[in-house]
């Protein structure tokens, strides 16, 4: 059994200090600096945290070490899992002095390395680069590409520009050298707003809202051609929803059929693209309470080749670990979902 | 995987079966002198010196000229929809069209000096009486407003409010913030005043890069992204509570599909049941006030590659009621009244759509 997504967080600011220059830690005391301030799960409500451990996972005083025994505790051991994909919202991406960004996305890989990896073999980690800077992103890549535990790039799905633009190819040729996968996760913040009609005023429209980001994001490498450059690019979306998927995949499609003159490098059916390079892990599930429509969405998208397993842990979707597989999903697509198909991706 | 079978339907309007056609999405067009001769001569010489400043960088070049069909160009020499007699007789007769209601995109809303937005409504909305409403019974316009300030936009839906061929007030789609904003409360007062719908059209620019993440590069991505932003705004009015403080309020989006729907509501109403003690205004799950409030109309349709699919999609979205034929004539993506609707939707429903869901949303008899 392969969870595909668990939060490793960072607790507070010091846990990193071990791992930082020495002027960034002067830096981050003298100036009460507190680090990236995406703020995209706060640590008190219900999406972001089951009640349970509510007060004990998300303690900032909490020692990384206690971490992973929570983690152990809750998921690794109750569920049986064998892997464990670690995921880390620590958002460098969002930091506007470059200088501090590379110092501090080497800081957290090396404490993923250390506290994490180090510590249970079923870990793997996911590193986490200063894409807002792709020559910067691709040194950090570099850095770390002999080290077994790191399997993808992660990076927020909220960003400058979209991440089909050619600025970010180097990044994703050097993830290929390093035989990476790229994951693009729930959140981020880059000063621009989360729509592209504005700033919303409530944190469930940003929340909601995330999904149409995932949507822009795979338009965009579909449509400027991600995919034509680098055909071994493989991605996962984690926390993204998959149910807009449908008809998502007939409007690319459809528009494609009438303005494909003007994107002549995409050569097929967006929805072949998509499905052959995307996944998806599965919670949090946007379901509505009727199994059917569930079974028909799951039909539409060839869920079998596209889900990964995922408790999303410590956020809040099931009242207990036993009901984070939805009933609707069949025998067959549980073991493709929980095994077959990461185990595929990651070369596990 | 095969296409789904539109073309080798027979190629007769659905009118002639003797359904009703309303076209919930006609874009008439105003020439540049025309709209110089409808403002007033301070802002004709305000229009002449600085034209329309607006929020600059946001041009996504068209495919087409005026993303106009290429047979759409009147024989006089006028722009795409700025004949009445052409349209007459390419659209309303040729498609036995019942009733249509224009939607001028003029991009006034998005000009940065505001006064000036507000005389270019007054222009365009006069406009559409005098040449259009006035001169062919089955037209009816819509109040354009400068809506990024809401009293200004309210002075001019109280100044059409009670006008019987001025049947709604026309938003666009994108804008500098989230419909739901306090901003534009005052709109929706006013327009609950006088019945009128509140509707959405596809476009705009607020202002902003035109996704989440930042801008893309290509016209194919502002098009089909368009339906990201329908989505936030669908979110804003009903996290925000707008339903409930105006109850009667009905809106109407235009020509941002409408598959993404159902899931959006999914959503919703998943993330609502874990986040409700943020959104005090709120009383009943957003599916109910999505059902309730929002029409939709039909073009661009997501079609499936296995046709079988869409009447699943039109299970999950369950409202069969508030989906309403449009053509977006004189665009590229028109969509013909035969073959708009895939003819596996049962016909009763298929009926609703072209025509009777808009006559009952617009009060329109025939």
């Amino acid at each position: 059994m392969i969870d595909c997504d668990l939060h490793n967080e960072v607790s507070n600011k010091t846990v990193l200090y071990p791992y930082m220059p020495k002027h960034w830690v002067d830096y981050s005391e003298e100036s009460s600096y507190i680090g990236p301030d995406a703020d995209d799960h706060p640590v008190q409500i219900a999406t972001s945290i089951h009640p349970d451990w509510r007060g004990i996972y998300t303690d900032p005083e909490l020692a990384t070490d206690m971490r992973v025994r929570y983690m152990r505790d809750h998921v690794l051991d109750p569920l049986g899992i064998t892997v464990g994909i670690l995921n880390t919202t620590y958002r460098v991406q969002s930091l506007h002095s470059l200088d501090l960004a590379v110092d501090m996305a080497t800081a957290v890989n090396a404490w993923q390395v250390e506290e994490w990896l180090n510590r249970d073999e079923r870990f793997r980690a996911s590193l986490v680069v200063p894409s807002q800077h792709p020559e910067l992103a691709v040194r950090e890549i570099e850095r770390w590409a002999q080290h077994p535990g790191f399997v993808q790039v992660v990076l927020p799905v909220r960003a400058r520009l979209p991440y089909g633009n050619r600025i970010y190819d180097p990044i994703f040729r050097a993830l290929i050298d390093a035989d990476l996968r790229l994951a693009i996760s729930f959140g981020g913040a880059t000063g621009n707003p989360p729509s592209g009609v504005g700033w919303p005023s409530t944190y469930f429209e940003m929340h909601a809202g995330m999904a149409q980001i995932f949507q822009s994001q795979v338009m965009s490498m579909v449509y400027e051609g991600v995919f034509d450059r680098f055909p071994d690019l493989h991605v996962v979306l984690l926390e993204g929803g998959f149910t807009w998927l449908p008809s998502f995949m007939w409007r690319l499609n459809k528009e494609w059929k009438g303005l494909r003159h003007t994107i002549p490098w995409v050569k097929r059916w967006p929805s072949e693209y998509i499905r052959e390079h995307f996944r998806w892990t599965l919670q949090p599930v946007d379901q509505t309470d009727r199994a059917d429509h569930m079974r028909q969405v799951l039909e539409q998208i060839g869920a079998e080749d596209l889900l990964f397993f995922s408790t999303d842990y410590p956020h809040w979707h099931c009242d207990s670990m036993e009901e984070v597989i939805p009933a609707y999903i069949s025998p067959e697509l549980r073991q493709r979902m929980c095994f077959d198909n990461p185990a595929r991706f990651y070369n596990l | 995987m095969a296409i789904a079978p539109t073309t080798d339907q027979a190629h007769v309007p659905d009118a002639g079966t003797g359904w009703t056609i309303v076209d919930t999405d006609i874009h008439s067009a105003i020439e540049e002198e025309t709209l110089r001769r409808f403002l007033s001569p301070y802002w004709r010489s305000h229009y002449d010196s600085f034209g329309r400043i607006g929020y600059t960088g946001s041009l996504m070049p068209r495919a087409m000229p005026n993303a106009a069909r290429h047979d759409a160009w009147p024989p006089d020499g006028q722009v795409p929809g700025a004949s009445l007699e052409f349209l007459q007789h390419q659209l309303l007769d040729e498609w036995d069209i019942a009733y249509g209601m224009l939607t001028p995109l003029t991009g006034i809303g998005e000009l940065i000096n505001l006064d000036f937005g507000l005389a270019m409504a007054q222009a365009v909305n006069d406009w559409q009486i005098e040449d259009w409403t006035s001169r062919e019974p089955r037209l009816r316009g819509s109040i354009l407003v400068p809506y990024e300030d809401g009293p200004l936009a309210a002075e001019e839906i109280h100044r059409l409010g009670r006008h019987p061929e001025m049947v709604q007030v026309l938003l666009v789609t994108r804008t500098r913030e989230p419909l739901g904003s306090r901003r534009y409360w005052p709109i929706y007062e006013a327009a609950s005043e006088y019945d009128l719908p509140i509707a959405i059209h596809f476009g705009g620019t607020g202002g902003n890069p035109m996704t989440g993440a930042g801008w893309p590069s290509f016209y194919i991505e502002d098009h089909a992204g368009m339906a990201q932003s329908f989505q936030a705004q669908v979110t804003s009015f009903v996290s925000q509570g707008v339903f409930e403080l105006f109850p009667e309020l009905r809106v109407v989006l235009i020509e941002g599909g409408f598959g993404w729907l159902a899931p959006l509501m999914w959503r919703l109403d998943a993330t609502y049941r874990k986040l409700s003690h943020e959104l005090p205004r709120m009383r009943e799950l957003p599916s109910t006030y999505i059902r309730r409030h929002f029409w939709v109309s039909t073009q661009p349709v997501e079609e499936p590659l296995v046709p079988s699919q869409f009447n699943e999609m039109m299970d999950h979205l369950d409202m069969s009621d508030r989906l309403m034929f449009a053509t977006d004539y004189p665009h590229w993506d028109f969509d013909a009244p035969d073959r708009a609707i895939p003819h596996s939707v049962p016909e009763r429903t298929r009926r609703a759509i072209m025509g009777e869901n808009a006559l009952a949303l617009y009060n329109l008899t025939v």
